[in-house]
């Protein structure tokens, strides 16, 4: 168990003088291993990005805790080398008045000051194009003369250069063209191959179902529904993963009604409680469960 | 295609700063403005010691005398040289500008950057703390200050004048900081292993550099401005000469109404030329620092 999140909770103040109480994150617990991709699906607002950012230290924890091979989350340099993230914009990741190879560069100056310029560059030649980027096309220049899925790759590439084993990807495919995003998946599949665990935050259902193994769908905050990802597509037990999963559009097929049929499988719409497990590795979010036939 | 592919990647700090300078030494208005200044600049602080008067303010022989090869730009009401007192004007100013412009920049960066960047309650008490400088009537407080404690240096009127002119600024700095470091580029930044003093310095304060140096060059012309204005009004340093007290010298002996042109005009001129010529090195600072608004 590599990376584990224990109902972890994130509370916001709002309101004019912070009166009110908002949870982004609502006891949440999941795990994910090395070697896995996890994907964490929910719509805008789910509290699914807030997550990738807790785990990522950007974002304090209210309750709760976060541990990678059971060392909490710290903001501190010896974290990140083994956690990182890629975010869902990479235009707004560069410093648009650095040139775009300057990421790399920060993480020679933090973690390897001792390796030499040439055999730095080297590796980071070498890095690029693992990423399946031509190095003379993209080192050396600045953020807008490249493209997203260049830049998104080069940011891929710079989590690489470091030892990690963990990589929070928090929607990194939601601003590229549909070929390119192939290739972006095709990567993170290679990574999963190398042991890394990747937790893939995401809201587009048949990216996710492309790459994890399982699955977990978050909805205002909690867990409805998590598993194996052919248990969680295949057979969705949850009214919401039912409606998630109808709202993806097919080819030569009519739009289906988005909304939930009204009545889970077990239980009436929008019912939420603790996790259940509905088989072994397959668990739901509903109270009564256990008194539904099946 | 192929040849342009093998590009070796190069030193990335030394590239930036080479780079900066090939765009600095090919841009017209940075070399423009920053030409009238060191002139002006060269003209303060060299002039005094090459001149033979050593006293500026010292009476001469020839009142009123129009500018001539003796006395470039003519005389005073006194026959004092206009030159002499332009020559040493310039230094004062110079001093003030930079003096006072420097530590109100200071301190306007130091809070704006804490207060953007941090948030909470730390912002809240930095911007209380601003928002009182701001409201104070700066120079109400400067005259009572000149007035009652009765310093009148130049280093400690363009301490107070730092002390007061720094809240707009520092405002400005935190808007600017609020809106930046939320950009995942500083998240990335943190990732990589940054501390918040390499974040502000490195990421976020490069992204505002020409900001930074305009306000820089607007602290320092305001600093001028509010320094003459003391002057003017005969507040200021009650030795010595600066351009604003040139102003109140005419003024006061109506160098207008009796058409001595070339008593008020050098030192307005002064000014205007100072300040000016920072505003247009700003505009080619701005076109050097921004890879997107260069032309190539």
């Amino acid at each position: 168990m590599m990376l584990r999140l224990d109902n972890v909770t994130k509370v916001y103040k709002v309101g004019a003088f912070g009166g009110k109480a908002f949870a982004a994150v609502d006891g949440v617990s999941f795990d994910v291993r090395q070697g896995e991709v996890v994907s964490l699906i929910g719509e805008s607002g789910s509290g699914k990005s807030t997550i990738g950012r807790m785990i990522l230290g950007l974002t304090s924890i209210t309750t709760g805790s976060i541990t990678v091979d059971g060392v909490p989350v710290k903001a501190a340099k010896e974290y990140y080398r083994h956690v990182q993230g890629v975010f869902q914009d990479p235009f707004s990741c560069y410093n648009p008045v650095f040139k775009a190879d300057r990421v790399f560069r920060m993480i020679k100056d933090s973690y390897y000051p001792e390796v030499s310029g040439a055999e730095w560059d080297e590796r980071v030649r070498s890095t690029v194009q693992d990423v399946r980027l031509n190095p003379g096309q993209v080192l050396g220049k600045y953020p807008h003369q490249l493209s997203g899925g260049q830049l998104q790759r080069l940011l891929i590439a710079r989590a690489l250069l470091l030892d990690i084993k963990l990589l929070v990807a928090d929607e990194i495919t939601s601003m590229l063209d549909a070929s390119t995003r192939i290739d972006v998946l095709n990567l993170l599949a290679e990574l999963k191959e190398r042991g890394l665990g990747v937790l893939y935050v995401t809201h587009d259902l048949s990216l996710g179902n492309y790459l994890a193994e399982r699955t977990v769908v978050l909805r205002n905050g909690t867990v409805v529904e998590m598993g194996l990802t052919e248990k969680v597509f295949g057979d969705p037990l949850h009214p919401y993963t039912r409606k998630l999963l109808a709202a993806v559009p097919r080819l030569n097929a009519p739009w289906e009604d988005a909304e939930p049929t009204g009545v889970c499988r077990y239980h009436a719409a929008g019912a939420s409680g603790p996790l259940l497990e509905a088989e072994a590795g397959h668990f739901v979010a509903c109270a009564r469960l256990g008194d539904c036939p099946r | 295609m192929t040849a342009i592919q093998e590009t070796p990647a190069k030193d990335a700090g030394a590239g930036v700063r080479r780079e900066a300078l090939y765009f600095a030494l090919r841009n017209g208005k940075l070399l423009a403005g920053f030409g009238v200044v060191a002139v002006l600049f060269l003209l303060g602080f060299a002039g005094p010691l090459v001149l033979e008067a050593a006293d500026p303010n010292a009476y001469g022989s020839q009142p009123m005398a129009p500018p001539s090869g003796e006395h470039w730009f003519g005389t005073t009401t006194f026959g004092q040289d206009v030159f002499a007192q332009f020559v040493h004007g310039l230094r004062t100013t110079f001093v003030v500008g930079a003096l006072g412009g420097g530590i109100a920049a200071v301190i306007a960066m130091a809070v704006g950057f804490t207060a953007g960047y941090r948030g909470g309650l730390v912002d809240e008490i930095l911007n209380m703390v601003t928002n009182i400088v701001l409201v104070i009537p700066t120079l109400a407080v400067l005259l009572i200050i000149n007035a009652y404690l009765g310093v009148r240096s130049v280093p400690a009127q363009a301490l107070f004048i730092g002390l007061t002119s720094w809240p707009w600024a520092a405002r400005a700095i935190r808007a600017q900081t609020f809106s930046l470091r939320t950009r995942d580029f500083v998240a990335l930044a943190r990732l990589s292993g940054s501390s918040t003093r390499k974040i502000i310095l490195r990421e976020i304060a490069p992204n505002m550099s020409s900001y930074l140096f305009m306000m820089f060059i607007l602290l320092f012309g305001g600093s001028i401005l509010i320094a003459s204005s003391l002057d003017f009004i005969g507040l200021g340093p009650t030795e010595g000469v600066s351009l604003g007290l040139m102003l109140q010298n005419a003024n006061q002996w109506s160098a207008m109404q009796l058409g001595l042109w070339w008593w008020f005009l050098p030192p307005g001129a002064g000014i205007t030329a100072v300040v000016g010529a920072l505003y247009v090195a700003n505009v080619g600072l701005d076109e050097v620092f921004n890879p997107k608004l260069r032309e190539t």
